[in-house]
């Protein structure tokens, strides 16, 4: 934990509520983002139980699973989930605009600008927490290898038509997720936390209840009050007031509540295959369809105070402006969304099971990358970031108090002016360090020269820091105006890069070194869906 | 029965020179693609790349060695053009500015560029494995040598190995594991794994390489080897290349019995010493631990220290760079420099434990990774961590740190969750961290400054 993050806890507690983390949003929110707040069965890894679903905050789609353990209305469940999700993504997909990309030409090798399509906007997924992005994944994986009736007529259980195609859309949305800056799928309890500081711990947090009662506290009622209230008060039946944001659930509804009513449903369903004539028949469906409206139900009353929950914490985040550079991640998550459109359109089959030696180490990479890009734009983006950053010895600003002229040695001399800067904060700036501030937008870097003798300050904490700037001064011997500070001009240096170089390219998968254990074999069919087990058919 | 002991306990020269022959008999004539040779703390990797890569050019085998710094290849260049001054070399370098040491350029056997091409037709090309990732080539090497092995991570190896048909890989396996700044959880248990180390990636699909191993350290002191070895080697023992008696560490001027000075003495003879602080949580810069080391230091430097190895017969000097403060984080190393240059002492190292690997000093003076924390992280648990601050120094190794850590270790066993797949590493952290604190333990001396 970050200094200045333990400072805002520490403010948060003395305070009773949450301290700002950011002074701008740091992640784009779409006009129209698609809320799914999902619940799942204890006892089965990824056993749908039930979804709220939709656009519209105030008609949320309800689906719900009557017997979990059933695998006809599991499909049943994901085929109405894909009857939401796909139009949704579809939306998003034929809107395009042009634009350029750079790509090698197979014949020649070169590089060379291509004509493509890009799509204008990009469809968001906003699910309550970390928990339920880990199960967007998981059921996309349970999906994309699936086979329909008509891809395979042979499948023993072939999935409704669409489910596969839902698969390989949640799996692009999970995969991109671990993209950081991005905002295709988003949790939307980190996203509060990255912006707000409350007075309990990391792990606290990701009790959506519990860090909104910290954010947005009802009146007169301390945050730690209320986050313990959301966290753990129960009424007379033993039930929680604010039930958790899922996909698990509570045990205790688990137990009293939900287990009765699969019961009866599964009661209602036996008696109903038993039914010997139509009258009897008529009546039986009758109690199976007021059993499975008692399950819709129970899922809805758990599932509805996270759905408002998520719209509060989204009209939350809307109050903050937009980042300068959030535009900019927002349009490589367009890029992310149309390739993978077109992947669709191009018929290639689903996402493998595991990467290969070449794709992971290229994924790892570009994340790196982005990580190091999301630090630096957040600082630049943000004071109060930058506060962190320059708490933590990364960053310093202060006032200029000289700047000489001084040029390099040579034939043709090139500016090397001597600013110095009196700064009160401690960089950790070590013998010729580089540092970057931004110009105009762009990075101009300097060289830490030295720290000049301080007369006549008496107080011992500031420090006068000398620096030698580099570059972005033109070509001339004279530094073009505006490019090299002046004296009593506010300066912020940074010691971390505020671009990212592109790392080396990595060897085509077919040419994967006899140290990764050469090109991955295989052919080119699809691969099968997992093979079905006693326990998938109970 | 003195020839019986000499028999089964050869001495380490003759130990090292058989290991050093196996391994370069295995480079230059083995039928395996690679060879992968680990490497204790301060056992000869230097020496041992030095000279294969001699040898290799020697057979006429065109070589290119890839290093994780451009310090380590730096220094490689200048052992090679010592030891051979005809042997014609490239340095291959980034475009940055002072992207190689300038001492190279006085080398006329050194040629530098930036572009391999320049390079071609040289017996030896040196560079890092960030540069290589970018050179391509239709030639592939006959021979590559990859140091540090331990250190590179697997997705720099997948950048460079189709640039040579066969390599020796060198590393250390107790150091620090190699790092992302990025979750690789999902890669976890892939054989490929681009966060894990080049030589996990390499032993996983090529388990018929062999594998050698130098067995004697000539930089740890008969002192530390012992524990070093069973606290972080425990399958793959070491020891130490000299005898007790052989390094001595003696102080002109004798103690006046503070903390710092007994430390100093107590070290000085059993080449350990552990100067425990009162028990506190504190923030990482603990200003009173920060304090400790820089008193502990300057007083390494006050009292006229005298080293005495079998390097040469007379004392010598222990001057400020042969000093190194060894921290965890990089705030405590910016911390005691500030307290360093407040009493006066330059020119002595101090650095983050990632930093210091490779290095080597006659006394090293530590700060605790769990000093003062209210909690043991895993990051602070790392094998790597300690075992690198542990083992740089030639005479003795001085630890600061606050009581209590031992309490600490216990609230905290090891919580990582097991990945399917993935080897487990032992010891673990927290076992390596409560053999290290128990011999501390008996070198110990307790001061409230």
């Amino acid at each position: 934990m970050s200094l200045i993050t333990t400072l805002g806890r520490l403010e948060a507690v003395r305070a009773g509520h949450a301290q700002p983390a950011a002074t701008v949003r740091h992640r784009r929110l779409s006009d129209r983002p698609l809320v799914l707040v999902p619940l799942t069965t204890a006892g089965e890894t990824g056993a749908p139980l039930g979804a709220l679903v939709g656009t519209d905050r105030a008609a949320p789609r309800l689906l719900a699973v009557p017997q979990p353990r059933d695998r006809d209305l599991r499909f049943a469940f994901l085929a109405e989930l894909a009857d939401v999700v796909l139009p949704y993504i579809d939306g998003y997909a034929e809107s395009v605009e042009a634009a350029e990309r750079t790509e090698t030409d197979p014949e020649t090798g070169k590089r060379v600008k291509v004509e493509v399509e890009l799509c204008a906007e990009a469809p968001q997924l906003i699910v309550p927490s970390r928990a339920g992005i880990d199960l967007v994944r998981l059921l996309g994986r349970s999906m994309r290898f699936r086979r329909t009736a008509e891809q395979d007529p042979e499948a023993p259980h072939p999935a409704p038509p669409r489910v596969p195609l839902l698969g390989r859309w949640l799996t692009h949305f999970g995969e991109r997720a671990r993209v950081p800056g991005s905002s295709l799928l988003t949790a939307l309890s980190e996203l509060l936390a990255r912006h707000w500081t409350t007075g309990q711990s990391g792990l606290e947090d990701q009790h959506l209840g519990a860090l909104l009662a910290w954010i947005d506290p009802p009146e007169g009622v301390p945050g730690a009050e209320a986050a313990l209230r959301a966290e753990l008060a129960r009424d007379a039946d033993g039930q929680l007031l604010c039930p958790p944001a899922g996909p698990a659930t509570d045990p205790a509804f688990d137990n009293r509540l939900l287990a009765p009513a699969v019961e009866r449903y599964d009661r209602a369903r036996t008696a109903l295959a038993a039914a010997e004539d139509g009258l009897e028949a008529d009546d039986r469906l009758g109690a199976l369809t007021a059993a499975e409206r008692e399950i819709r139900a129970l899922v809805e009353s758990r599932t509805r105070p996270t759905w408002d929950a998520v719209w509060h914490g989204i009209d939350l985040l809307r109050t903050l402006p937009e980042g300068a550079h959030v535009e900019e991640r927002w349009t490589r998550d367009r890029w992310s969304f149309t390739g993978h459109r077109d992947r669709v359109l191009a018929g290639e089959p689903p996402q493998p099971r595991r990467d290969d030696a070449v794709t992971a180490a290229n994924k790892l990479a570009a994340r790196e990358r982005e990580q190091a890009r999301l630090d630096a734009q957040e600082a630049l983006d943000d004071p109060l970031v930058m506060a962190g950053r320059r708490l933590a010895g990364e960053a310093f600003a202060g006032e200029v108090t000289d700047v000489v002229l001084a040029y390099t040695e040579g034939r043709r001399p090139s500016p090397r002016p001597l600013v110095t800067v009196r700064t009160d904060d401690r960089p950790h700036l070590g013998e010729r360090a580089r540092v970057h501030r931004s110009l105009d937008g762009r990075p101009q870097s300097a060289e830490f020269a030295g720290y000049a003798p301080d007369e006549g300050a008496g107080d011992g904490e500031g420090a006068l820091v000398v620096l030698r700037i580099m570059d972005k001064m033109g070509r001339g011997r004279e530094p073009e105006a505006g490019s090299v500070p002046e004296k009593g001009d506010r300066v912020c240096f940074t010691l971390f890069e505020h671009e990212q170089r592109g790392g080396a390219k990595l060897p085509d998968a077919e040419r994967t070194p006899w140290t990764h254990g050469g090109p991955p074999g295989g052919s080119d069919a699809p691969e099968p869906a997992d093979p079905v087990t006693e326990e998938d058919v109970l | 029965m003195t020839a019986h002991a000499r028999e089964t306990v050869p001495d380490p020269g003759a130990a090292a020179a058989r290991a050093t022959e196996a391994i370069l008999h295995d480079t230059l004539h083995g039928t395996h693609r690679g060879v992968v040779v680990d490497s204790p703390p301060g056992a000869g990797k230097s020496t041992l790349v030095v000279r294969a890569a001699l040898e290799l050019a020697e057979a006429g085998r065109p070589l290119m060695v890839v290093a994780q710094t451009n310090a380590q290849v730096d220094d490689l260049v200048l052992r090679l053009a010592e030891k051979n001054p005809e042997l014609p070399v490239g340095r291959l370098h980034s475009s940055d500015t002072d992207a190689y040491d300038k001492a190279l350029d006085e080398l006329p056997q050194v040629r530098t560029s930036a572009k391999a091409g320049d390079l071609a037709g040289l017996g030896v090309v040196l560079s890092t494995a960030a540069k290589w990732a970018h050179v391509k080539t239709d030639e592939p090497w006959r021979h590559a040598i990859v140091d540090e092995a331990y250190q590179m991570r697997s997705d720099a190896l997948l950048a460079v190995a189709g640039l040579f048909e066969r390599a020796l890989f060198v590393g250390d396996p107790g150091q620090l594991d190699p790092f992302s700044i990025v979750g690789g959880e999902q890669w976890a248990g892939l054989s490929y794994d681009p966060s894990a180390s080049a030589v996990t990636t390499l032993l996983a699909h090529n388990p018929q390489l062999p594998q050698h191993r130098l067995p004697v350290s000539w930089r740890l002191p008969a002192s530390a080897a012992p524990l070093v070895s069973d606290a972080f080697y425990p399958y793959t023992r070491f020891r130490s290349g000299t005898d007790h008696g052989d390094r001595r560490l003696v102080f002109a001027v004798p103690s006046d019995g503070s903390g710092p000075d007994r430390v100093v003495d107590e070290a000085a003879v059993s080449g350990w010493g552990l100067l425990e602080l009162p028990a506190r949580h504190t923030p990482r810069t603990d200003p009173e631990a920060v304090r400790a080391v820089a008193a502990v230091v300057g007083r390494l430097l006050e009292r006229g220290g005298a080293a005495t190895s079998e390097r040469s017969p007379d004392p010598v000097p222990l001057t400020a760079d042969r000093i190194a403060v060894g921290t965890a984080h990089r705030d405590q190393a910016a911390a005691v420099r500030a307290a360093l240059a407040e009493r006066g002492v330059r020119d002595v190292t101090v650095d983050t434990a990632n930093r210091l690997q490779g290095r080597e000093f006659d006394v090293t003076v530590v700060l605790h990774p769990l000093s003062g924390r209210p909690d043991a992280t895993a990051f602070h648990l790392e094998t790597g961590r300690l075992c690198v601050l542990a083992s740089r120094h030639r005479h003795a190794c001085i630890v600061v740190c606050r009581a209590g850590v031992g309490d600490l270790l216990d609230d905290h066993p090891s919580t990582e969750p097991v990945q399917l797949g993935v080897t487990v590493k032992f010891p673990d952290g927290w076992e390596a961290n409560h053999a290290v604190l128990a011999h501390l333990r008996e070198h110990r001396v307790s001061w409230a400054p």
